[in-house]
């Protein structure tokens, strides 16, 4: 079988014209004219930009015509064509320009449906866009619940709460803290916990513990009583997650202190020195371990601090230097005389967020209750 | 990061010359200038640059609030004189980077020796009311900025760093096609819609200052009218009327872009 070039070029199955410098059109083929419905009188001698959609025209002068000059070729741009009945026929098209014969030779192949593809392409990603803002948003929302907007004012003790969410603060952890009034009988309580892992179960969990350890502050002066409680509601519910907590009742001039597995609060002395106040007992929330934490009683001196932490404090790493560890944390707050609460907590975040080069990698809260001087 | 570095700023020809400062307009970068800056290198001290938001600039200076009006296009400029404290400055403009020198100019005109406005228009959608014909419509604009969005011209994000970091890399060949004109497809088309719905008109008599409009016969995006029309308000323009067609004398007829700005120096 023979093939004849011009019938290559004529039935060529993409639309196929030359240009001259200027842009007027001085040879086209039959594909290109039943593309676009012209007559071959209809575009000889006219130019290729009179083709174009109006906007076509300007990106084709600020850059299509600019390439072409510069790099001698364009090729897959995207752009509107108007056919003689008036209708738009999207096209790719790629040129090349020939300095030696002073012309572009361009090829036009209809691109009707991978346009719309490409549209929807578009339209998905806006629309993922904004769900990822809105999912954002809800996972701040609901950060923000697990942590009063602001701690109240206790008689006799300054307190400051700092809470930074891990990486970019986009996932919901599992970090929270409270501080309240257990009513009439003039206790206050500072708590602060961890719940395992992340997301939208972690945070389900986490607003439990929270209103569940308020509701049983109400009916317990044990803290360990408390942890207790929380235990039996955790593991009596669908979820299957531990949690971590440090449960401190402060009343008539001395602090009870219980921990479940999280690490105890630090006593910082005005003269420096640092001991950690509790012991830590089993973790709240799984099967088959129920002994009930047991009480620690403090009394509280003045200048006094105590810093409640996560464990986002102690196990921040960095490449270097390995885990951020309780001795520096020990050695930090152990140097803050002269600080209030806020002071403390927002020096200790800050060098906890540094040593992870200011993107942490897990939740960090920081609880700082100083007992004032005398 | 320095000004010079934020705009990509090249300096070269005569250091002891008088300063000539090229700005390429919407769509490519410094390149639109490779065939004319030759012509006055031995004369003249040559300063080009990009654009924040094209080219080789510092993507991560664009700021979507100031580059809303060409005033923020126009404190660059300023920036870049005062940096290189530059005095009785050639100010080179193509398409929209002419009204960027019209601003700059109204703003600090003792900078400025003479400007040069190549394919200028200070407003490109029509305005029935005043009589005034830009050359589009509302519609057109809106056709552009979906024709930038099926033009990402080799653009993804992955290869972003690669692409505006690396023109030290010519192994990287193939991918770099296109490059001259091609940005973050975002910044792409915020700059599209500043430049096509802007309306400078009211700044063309501030700017007090020798100008020469370059129009090119037969260009679509700034017709002969409205170069006519950016001379006439401009209190010391003259217009040379160019046989090149299109909206690029400078890529598509150097030599005759460059009689004509010589002629006018």
């Amino acid at each position: 079988m023979e093939e004849s070039l011009d019938d290559l070029y004529e039935h060529a199955p993409c639309g196929y014209l030359s240009t001259d410098f200027e842009g007027v059109i001085v040879k086209v083929n039959e594909t290109f004219l039943a593309m676009t419905g012209f007559e071959r009188s209809d575009v000889l001698g006219r130019t290729w930009l009179s083709l174009l959609s109006g906007g076509a025209r300007i990106f084709h002068e600020t850059h299509y015509a600019p390439l072409l000059r510069m790099q001698g070729y364009v090729r897959e741009i995207a752009i509107d064509m108007v056919c003689a009945d008036g209708a738009r026929l999207p096209v790719l098209v790629n040129s090349v320009l020939h300095h030696d014969r002073k012309v572009v030779r361009t090829v036009v192949f209809s691109a009707s449906d991978r346009r719309e593809y490409e549209r929807e392409l578009l339209r998905e990603r806006e629309r993922a866009i904004a769900s990822e803002a809105k999912a954002r948003l809800l996972a701040q929302t609901l950060q923000q619940s697990f942590i009063p907007p602001a701690l109240p004012e206790v008689p006799g003790l300054d307190v400051a709460g700092v809470y930074r969410p891990a990486g970019t603060g986009d996932e919901v952890g599992g970090d929270f803290y409270d501080v309240f009034s257990t009513g009439s009988d003039g206790a206050w309580v500072v708590v602060v916990g961890d719940v395992q892992g992340k997301g939208a179960e972690a945070a389900a969990v986490t607003a439990m513990a929270r209103y569940t350890l308020r509701a049983a502050a109400m009916q317990s002066s044990s803290p360990g009583v408390v942890l207790r409680t929380l235990h039996d509601m955790l593991t009596n519910s669908e979820f299957d997650r531990f949690v971590t907590v440090v449960y401190a009742r402060i009343a008539d001039g001395a602090m009870t202190v219980s921990s479940g597995g999280h690490p105890c609060p630090l006593r910082v002395t005005p003269a420096g020195e640092v001991t950690p106040i509790c012991q830590v007992g089993s973790l709240v929330g799984v099967l088959g371990l129920e002994l009930p934490p047991s009480d620690a009683l403090v009394p509280l001196r003045p200048g006094e601090v105590f810093v409640f932490y996560t464990d986002g404090v102690t196990e921040a790493r960095n490449a270097t230097e390995g885990f951020f560890g309780e001795e520096r944390l020990q050695a930090l707050v152990g140097s803050c005389s002269g600080l209030d609460a806020a002071g403390i907590a927002d020096r200790v975040v800050d060098a906890v967020v540094t040593y992870q080069e200011g993107l942490p990698r897990d939740d960090i809260a920081v609880v700082v209750v100083k007992v004032a001087e005398s | 990061m320095s000004v010079l570095q934020r705009n990509n700023v090249k300096v070269s020809g005569n250091p002891d010359g008088r300063p000539m400062l090229f700005a390429h307009g919407f769509g490519c970068d410094q390149n639109m200038w490779r065939y004319v800056t030759p012509a006055f290198i031995d004369e003249y001290r040559v300063v080009v640059f990009d654009h924040v938001g094209s080219g080789d600039s510092d993507l991560s200076a664009y700021d979507e609030e100031k580059y809303s009006t060409l005033d923020g296009y126009a404190s660059d400029v300023i920036e870049i004189i005062d940096e290189l404290s530059l005095k009785d400055v050639v100010f080179v403009g193509h398409s929209v980077s002419s009204m960027v020198g019209v601003v700059a100019a109204a703003r600090r005109p003792e900078c400025f020796g003479a400007l040069v406005l190549v394919g200028p228009s200070p407003r490109y959608i029509d305005d029935p009311d005043a009589g005034y014909v830009g050359g589009f419509t509302h519609e057109d604009i809106e056709g552009l900025l979906d024709s930038l969005d099926s033009n990402y011209l080799g653009w993804s994000t992955a290869m972003a760093p690669v692409i505006m970091g690396r023109p030290d890399r010519p192994e990287l060949g193939e991918e770099l096609t296109n490059s001259f004109c091609r940005t973050d497809p975002a910044i792409a088309r915020h700059f599209a819609r500043v430049t096509f719905t802007s309306d400078n008109r009211a700044d063309l008599a501030a700017a007090d200052v020798p100008t020469l409009v370059l129009q090119c016969s037969d260009d679509v995006i700034a017709p002969t009218s409205v170069g006519e029309y950016v001379a006439g308000a401009m209190p010391r323009a003259s217009l040379t009327l160019l046989q090149a067609t299109g909206h690029c004398p400078n890529l598509s007829a150097p030599d005759e872009t460059i009689a004509a700005m010589k002629a006018f120096l």
